[in-house]
């Protein structure tokens, strides 16, 4: 377990390098960053002492070891655009996007494990059809589109929810939260829903092809022969062997819903990094996409530590000690 | 009451598979019955309607298939008809069932205790405490080493023989009256399939407890039988005592099957030495399913189906014998 441990950390740490080194690769491949600094009638003398301040006269492997060093303590540099300090914007940015991400993702497993098990047990059922027809429009429907229609129906035609921004958050220290408040409760509705629906959808079709399968298995009919009853057969047996999908599946899309983020964020004009990585796109703000991108690369290696010790937790064969098999 | 009542009694079983071609009849109306701690055995070509009829009686046909004629009698009620919940009921308390493959009848995320336990409080009233008490017992009794410590290990730390040691310590954990063990040993290793023969025989003659064994292993029949059904086609072909059926086999197929006695261990299916291979359900020709192959056809057997004819201790579906039926 623990030796697992380890060697999923060295792991993390590797692919963390890689992110580092693509992102420290954007400011080489914009030209020279000085030319973004100071104006064109700036002196070779006055380039060159900015060159050397900020070690850009040292050789690459120097610079790439000064930037990540840089990066572990929390120093990301300074915004072309906004002209603050990289990790000041992210702080503020970030409770948004995560929030975001999170509500999302509760929503998608909320509604999308039942469905599938729904759908997966009452396999010729009338609303499990129905059911799956509908999640084909989820899955087709862009998602600006699924966005733009929700504003339409729940923001302008209804006037029940708001159709943009975080509304009013509350700080908790350097974290903002939309909680705490009913307008920003409100405020969240709209764009999560437009984020997981995808999700959502892709949840309940994975579990129901899981169920059908799961239930078809000779251990299922044992379960049943043994006179278990109908909940403890479908939900202690059968449920519960369609996690290790379920999990590697859910990890997975979390990670889809931060890169998704970006396009809801959009819509819905919601102050997150996503809306940020867009804006810095468009003026070509470096510091900001390469941390964004360090930033991204950080959330996906700890879900995936996240979704190996979930595996752990749910099946037993993943967890063989050696002692036990020498036993036999 | 009757004295001898027959514990189970199928009377003309049938069971279809419905079609976009047609329906198919993969049991064909079959009778049997199944005294108290009787062993009946079942043998038969792979398809003949073996397991179909397992699971009949048990009540666990998978859909489409169904019982479409026919009743099943279990201590002289009707348990085909039944609801869900009261089949439940019956299923693990009344009549257990092992089925083929060890490897694959347990659940792996859970420890062979907890499967064990459960099966326990769902049929008897009894404590979590008392039900682990009698589940270490049961292990015990079915010849699992160091039970208190083997417990709480998962499936996939039994070897195959082991797990079916389990296995069949499950079906008897509430001591059913008559269990259904459809080929329980085909998939173990050739070294252990005596053993765990001879203990699901010493088990039931302990308990008392009625079999209906599914084997492809004339040895197995000759040792453990009382009585024997050969089933062909979705019928039976010849059913009697088993020391008859084996010495003086009277249906020309099981002259065929008898001929070919395989060593204890092989699999009668490969070793059958009657030309050709039982039809498939949907070119079953008319009369007697078994006259392409038969070498004693005659014109009969092309246009009338013959039914069960009773000679001396045993009955055969032949022509052959037609007219010298015995009297009771
Ligand atoms: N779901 C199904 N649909 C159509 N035919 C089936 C289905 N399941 C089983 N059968 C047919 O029923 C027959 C009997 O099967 P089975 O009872 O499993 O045979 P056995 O156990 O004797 O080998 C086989 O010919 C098989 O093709
Ligand atoms: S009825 Fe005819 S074809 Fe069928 S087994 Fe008897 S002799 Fe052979
Ligand atoms: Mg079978």
């Amino acid at each position: 377990m623990l030796a697992f441990i380890v060697r999923r950390l060295i792991q993390s740490i590797i692919v963390m390098l890689a992110v580092a080194f693509i992102a420290f690769s954007l400011f080489q491949f914009t030209g020279d960053p000085i030319n973004n600094m100071v104006g064109p009638e700036a002196s070779a003398e006055t380039r060159q002492l900015l060159r050397e301040r900020l070690g850009l006269d040292k050789p690459f492997p120097i610079q790439f070891l000064h930037f990540v060093g840089n990066v572990v303590q929390g120093e990301f540099g300074v915004s072309y655009r906004l002209g603050m300090k990289v990790e000041d914007i992210l702080v503020q940015r970030l409770p948004a996007t995560l929030e975001l991400v999170a509500v999302a993702a509760l929503l998608a497993l909320a509604v999308g494990v039942p469905l599938g098990v729904y759908t997966g047990l009452h396999r010729y059922g009338a609303v499990s059809r129905l059911m799956l027809t509908l999640s084909l429009v989820g899955i087709s429907l862009p998602t600006f589109l699924i966005g733009i229609l929700l504003i339409l129906v729940f923001a302008v035609w209804l006037g029940w929810l708001p159709s943009f921004g975080r509304g009013k958050v509350v700080s908790i220290g350097w974290w903002t939260t939309n909680f705490t408040s009913w307008d920003g409760f409100r405020s969240i509705i709209l764009p999560a829903i437009t984020l997981s629906l995808f999700q959502m959808t892709l949840i309940m079709r994975l579990v129901r092809a899981e169920m059908l399968e799961v239930l078809r298995t000779d251990y299922i009919k044992f379960a049943r022969a043994r006179g278990l009853t109908n909940r403890a057969v479908n939900f202690g047996h059968a449920l519960k062997n369609t996690l290790v999908p379920v999990i590697t599946i859910t990890g997975l899309q979390i990670g889809a819903l931060i890169a998704f983020a970006i396009i809801t964020e959009t819509v819905f004009q919601w102050p997150g990094m996503g809306l940020l990585f867009l804006q810095a796109i468009q003026f070509v703000d470096i510091p900001v996409m390469s941390s964004y991108l360090v930033l991204v690369a950080f959330l996906f290696v700890i879900i995936n530590l996240v979704v190996d010790l979930l595996y752990y937790a749910v099946d037993p064969r993943l967890r063989i000690d050696r002692a036990a098999v020498g036993a036999h | 009451m009757r004295a001898n009542r027959p514990l189970l009694e199928v009377d003309r079983l049938r069971v279809e598979f419905p079609t976009r071609r047609g329906t198919l009849v993969a049991v064909d109306e079959i009778s049997f019955h199944i005294d108290p701690g009787e062993v009946l055995g079942v043998v038969g070509e792979s398809g003949a309607g073996k397991s179909l009829t397992g699971s009949a009686i048990i009540g666990l046909l998978e859909p489409p298939g169904r019982i479409a004629g026919g009743r099943i009698l279990f201590d002289g009620s009707r348990i085909d008809d039944l609801p869900y919940e009261q089949m439940r009921r019956i299923r693990g308390k009344q009549i257990g069932a092992v089925f083929q493959d060890p490897l694959t009848s347990l659940n792996p995320l859970y420890s062979v205790g907890r499967q064990l336990i459960e099966t326990i409080t769902t049929h008897l009233d009894l404590s979590e405490g008392q039900a682990r008490k009698r589940a270490i017992e049961l292990l015990a009794e079915v010849g699992i080493p160091a039970p208190e410590r083997r417990i709480d290990q998962y499936p996939h730390q039994f070897s195959g023989g082991m797990r079916q040691r389990v296995v069949i310590a499950l079906a008897l954990c509430a001591n059913p009256r008559l269990i259904i063990a459809d080929e329980p040993t085909t998939a173990l290793d050739v070294s252990i399939q005596a053993q765990i023969i001879a203990l699901l025989k010493k088990l039931c003659r302990e308990h008392g407890t009625a079999v209906m064994l599914v084997t492809h292993d004339m040895g197995v029949i000759a040792e453990t039988a009382d009585r024997v059904a050969v089933m062909y086609a979705g019928r039976i072909a010849e059913i009697g005592p088993a020391r008859q059926v084996i010495k003086q086999p009277l249906h020309p197929y099981t002259v065929g099957l008898m001929g070919s006695i395989p060593m204890v261990g092989t699999d009668a299916d490969r070793l059958v030495q009657i030309e050709g291979a039982m039809p498939r359900l949907t070119e079953i020709p008319p009369g007697c399913a078994f006259n392409p192959r038969c070498p004693k056809v005659f014109e009969r057997c092309r246009h009338d189906r013959p039914d069960l004819i009773r000679v001396g201790p045993a009955s055969t579906a032949c022509w052959l014998y037609d007219g010298q039926a015995g009297h009771d």
